[in-house]
């Protein structure tokens, strides 16, 4: 059986338009081929700082723009070539909750009208009988009351409102859901409320979740696999359990060292890296992880690493984008399991 | 282990309640007013401008009920008599009773800066939908756009103007023209960001075709800020018709409107200003009234002014 | 006597509908040199004592009560001149958004320089050399070349960088720290926080870290208070705060936070929720401000409000049920 998504090769450059006559001066190499599957049923995570590019693969998947290269395959189908009338009705079968619960609703809709568009433009209801039982059996999904539908957005809390972004994302029926920094703008206590709602509905439905997010705790904690992205390019693939005990990526290392945890006084080792990260309009040469990277050497300057499943990974399906691996698990500070090191226990 | 160190609520019942000391009022309790009557309470600048235009509008219609004679009807016997009894804000030069014509004067002012409004609103709306939506009709557009801003609206309403000849109605085509690119320019710009919003991301997700993606989210929030530039559109196009009015390229001298009331009571503005005075006030009161009903409803209606904290 | 105390804080908004009690009734202290974390999720008020100690409240719609006696002088009483002269100077303040807080038109020396002038009297060159200085101190590479840029020159974790150099310029003797590392990545937060305690050291100065990251306030403080719906719940030493919460806020909060590290040992859980809702801080509330949403409220928690009592040595909690260090549990 194949793959519900097998995305290969993904590119999206953004033209960045300058001059008097608007001509194209340069280009932003928001993802830079890039390739993953999800499973059904599966939660990928998607994880990486601001500006690697996760959001963009997202929307990429969702066709919200055209890519500039590769492949995006749902179900067997290609999408990425297909012509808008042609994809509406896969529309359907890939949905989204966005990061911020106050932008994602139209403040001039009733919840109503927000959760029966998607019912409505995909034809799933017979009547307006059962329109209406579809909008109320998905508040009692998002455990919302029934009689809010009449409210407005503004009448919601943060918690609240992406209760209603899930509920929309749910009322097409979909096989995956793209949750785009869908918690990171929520107060931890609420934060906990949306994540086990996320993870009840995907027990229940059996959905397939993209889970982009830059919080490794929420990720650790919510996904079965796990994509690192840095810069454009994925740079570790991993089970979640087998990344998390034994990172293959120095930028992955880092960045569990980095996390700050609830815990004074914890020993662990750090990796705080030097410098910030490179602009993706002129991404480093070799690998691009190279001019932060505590372990670098000649050859990461000059050639690109590919992702390859390194001789000590813990787990099959545990790839990693990295040259230290090429080398004797002497010199290759990641060949032991790293991860009780920099997370503290 | 976190929960063991709250007591179950059982053991409590022997021991003294530790009461916190309660907590004065710093301010004086606020009554909240909601509703139509709180909206306006909390808005006094768009009851104020909106008072204002609504006397100003009640005069307008019913202008021929209000103590007024005919505005056009000539008497050399009576011409440039003082504001009395008789003729309140005094006659012309010749003879009118300029009390009758600034009444009337109202519908011409009004009727150009409604109809302006709406028309450019409409018709800019239009155009900045197409714009920010058809991609390759953006930078045609636009263009076209700058090239008009870079001519003073009333420049080019004065041009219209000279190739047709003076009625109302051309006074609000010509005006209308001249304020089309604004309100282009602000549609575009509200569109382009609303397109970014998340809410038309997850639409078009939803299968939502552009059509109602543009009747159903884009629209309906493009109509606050558009109704603020209305306001400030019709307080320019009832100045600029009465700039036409006033050099001759404007309303027809028979319908009396402030400009031509103004224009005609020119010459003698040294010995009778009150014909120029009368008319002046009008106008900048209604101006006025239009504009503080455009400051209050920005005020109102924009997300960001944090009304309540 | 400790550096600042605050003494019953209220600070109260005039809204269209109802006064909004966001801060009421808040006290702490913090000692020279210490570093102290205000802790809480949106809404909670520590934004708004934060800004209430430097009199950064537009009044009205604010109004300010209590006292906040920074050296045994009340700020509250002083004149809007002398307040001038204590902010940025002995207190100052780093904001969140470095972007916002910097002047866009200025050179980041220009900025520096200006708060040293201003409340040093330190001449153009001199103000200058001590600008290469501070951004030394802060790790910034090239700082020569650094002061004659300008902030949309330098990355998000730059500029922060520089808002704690201008905040350090005067030797101030008490840092406000609004929320200093939510905007930066995890990278650049870990080298933000690295440096703030590293200058913590070497400069001095008390720290009042306003955050809703309890990961953070682990890392960095040594006193937490943590605030809920106007008032503070709980307040204690970073380390039994963590170990031994004692408010059921404070438990209910930690307990929601997923633990990094969790799959290593395949515990699995579900997180904790605190269920419903932050009341409206536009009514009174006469109990526990916390009652609607504790698992062990009962009828007294609704209608008394407990007092902030001390359950363990230096440890305090506003909750009729805590228990005391020492009690039997029943």
């Amino acid at each position: 059986m194949t793959a519900l998504l097998e995305v290969t090769e993904l590119k999206k450059h953004f033209p960045i338009r300058g001059g008097f006559f608007g001509g194209t001066t340069g280009h932003v190499y928001a993802v830079d081929g890039i390739s993953f599957h999800i499973e059904r049923g599966e939660t990928l995570a998607l994880v990486g700082e601001s500006g690697c590019g996760k959001s963009t693969v997202g929307k990429a998947i969702l066709r919200l723009f055209d890519i500039t290269a590769g492949q995006v395959v749902l179900d067997g189908k290609r999408i990425d070539d297909m012509t808008a009338a042609t994809l509406r009705p896969l529309r359907r079968r890939v949905q989204v909750v966005f990061q911020d619960p106050f932008s994602s609703l139209n403040p001039r809709m009733r919840v109503r009208d927000i959760l029966a568009e998607p019912i409505r433009n995909f034809g799933l209801a017979r009547d307006a009988r059962d329109l209406e039982e579809r909008v109320a059996k998905l508040m009692d999904t998002v455990r919302l009351p029934r009689d809010a539908v009449n409210r407005w957005p503004h009448e919601f809390s943060g918690g609240q409102r992406q209760r209603i972004g899930i509920a929309r994302a749910l009322a097409a029926e979909p096989d995956l859901i793209v949750c785009d920094e869908a918690v990171s703008a929520l107060d931890v206590s609420v934060k906990a409320q949306i994540v086990n709602l996320l993870q009840d509905l995907q027990q229940e439905l059996g959905l397939a979740l993209l889970f982009i997010s830059h919080d490794l705790a929420i990720v650790e904690h919510m996904t079965h696999r796990v994509a690192v992205m840095y810069l454009g390019k994925i740079v570790e693939v991993a089970p979640k359990r087998s990344l998390f005990a034994a990172p293959k990526h120095p930028y992955t290392e880092a960045l569990l060292s980095a996390v700050p945890v609830p815990m004074p006084g914890a020993q662990r080792e750090r990796i705080i890296l030097r410098g910030d990260v490179p602009s993706p309009i002129n991404p480093p040469k070799g690998c691009r992880f190279h001019t932060r990277c505590p372990y670098v050497f000649d050859r990461c300057r000059t050639e690109e690493p590919k992702l390859a499943a390194p001789r000590t990974a813990m787990a099959p399906g545990h790839v990693a984008a990295c040259h230290l691996h090429d080398r004797p698990d002497s010199e290759n500070p990641l060949a032991v399991a790293k991860g009780e090191a920099v997370i503290p226990v | 282990m976190a929960s063991a160190t709250v007591v179950a609520p059982a053991a409590l019942t022997s021991r003294d309640v530790a009461a916190a000391p309660p907590m004065p009022d710093v301010l004086p309790p606020v009554k909240p007013r909601r509703g139509f009557l709180g909206f306006l309470r909390r808005n006094p600048t768009i009851v104020a401008g909106a008072g204002l235009l609504l006397v100003m509008l009640a005069i307008a219609i019913f202008a021929p009920l209000l103590f007024t004679t005919d505005p056009t009807a000539l008497a050399p016997a009576r011409r440039t008599r003082e504001p009395s009894a008789m003729y309140w804000f005094g006659t012309d030069m010749l003879g009118r009773d300029v009390y009758s014509r600034v009444l009337y004067g109202t519908r011409v002012s009004l009727l150009v800066g409604f109809s302006v409004a709406l028309l450019s609103s409409v018709i800019g709306l239009t155009i900045g939908l197409i714009s920010g939506f058809v991609r390759w009709a953006d930078s045609i557009i636009m263009r076209i756009m700058d090239g008009m801003m870079s001519i003073p609206p009333i420049l080019l309403a004065i041009a219209l103007m000279a190739l047709t000849r003076g009625s109302v109605q051309n006074v609000i085509i010509a005006i209308t023209i001249a304020e089309i690119p604004r309100v282009s320019r602000l549609v575009r710009g509200v569109v382009l960001s609303l397109r970014e919003q998340p809410y038309v991301d997850a639409a078009v997700a939803a299968g939502t075709r552009t059509p109602v993606i543009i009747w159903r989210h884009i629209l309906p929030n493009t109509l606050a800020p558009i109704t603020v530039q209305a306001t400030y559109i019709c307080a320019s196009a009832m100045i600029v018709e009465a700039i036409l009015s006033f050099i001759g390229a404007g309303t027809p001298p028979i319908i009396p409107s402030w400009g031509n009331i103004m224009a005609e009571g020119r010459a003698l503005w040294q010995v009778k200003p009150y014909i120029v005075f009368f008319p002046a006030i009008f106008l900048s009161i209604t101006v006025l009234a239009v504009n503080l009903l455009g400051d209050g409803l920005r005020d109102a209606l924009d997300p960001r002014m944090a009304k309540r904290l | 006597m400790a550096l600042l105390e605050v003494d019953n804080l209220q600070t109260h908004f005039r809204t269209p509908d109802g006064v909004n009690r966001a801060v009421d009734g808040v006290s702490f202290s913090v000692n020279a040199g210490e570093t102290l974390a205000i802790v809480g999720e949106s809404g909670c008020g520590k934004s708004v004592t934060a800004m209430s100690i430097l009199r950064l409240i537009p009044e009205p719609p604010g109004k300010i009560a209590g006292a906040i006696r920074f050296e045994g002088r009340n700020l509250l009483e002083l004149s809007d001149r002398e307040m001038r002269g204590i902010r940025g100077n002995e207190i100052s303040m780093i904001f969140q958004e470095p972007m916002t807080s910097l002047n866009p038109v200025l050179t980041v020396g220009r900025q520096i320089g200006e708060t040293l002038r201003l409340h040093q009297g330190l001449n153009a060159k001199e103000a200058e050399e001590k600008a290469v200085e501070m951004l030394t101190l802060v790790g910034i590479p090239e700082p020569a070349r650094r002061v004659r840029e300008y902030p949309h020159q330098l990355s998000g974790g730059m500029r922060q960088r520089v808002m704690i150099a201008i905040a350090l310029a005067c030797n101030p003797k008490l840092l406000i720290a609004d929320e200093p590392t939510t905007a930066l990545d995890v990278t650049i937060q870990a080298q933000i926080l690295e440096l703030m305690r590293d200058l913590k050291h070497r400069v001095g100065a008390a720290i009042v870290l306003i955050t809703h990251d309890l990961g953070v306030v682990a890392e960095v403080a040594e006193r937490v208070v943590v605030m809920y719906a106007g008032r503070k719940v709980e307040e204690a030493a970073v380390g039994p705060l963590f170990r031994t919460p004692r408010h059921p806020y404070t438990q209910g909060l930690l307990g929601s936070m997923p633990k990094l590290g969790s799959s290593l040992h395949g515990e699995e859980t579900r997180l904790a929720e605190i269920p419903g809702l932050v009341p409206s801080l536009k009514q009174k509330i006469p109990g526990c401000v916390f009652a609607s949403r504790c698992p062990h409220s009962t009828e007294l928690c609704i209608q008394v409000a407990p007092a902030l009592e001390e359950k363990a040595p230096g440890h305090v909690a506003a909750c009729h049920y805590a228990m005391k260090e020492g009690a039997l549990a029943a």
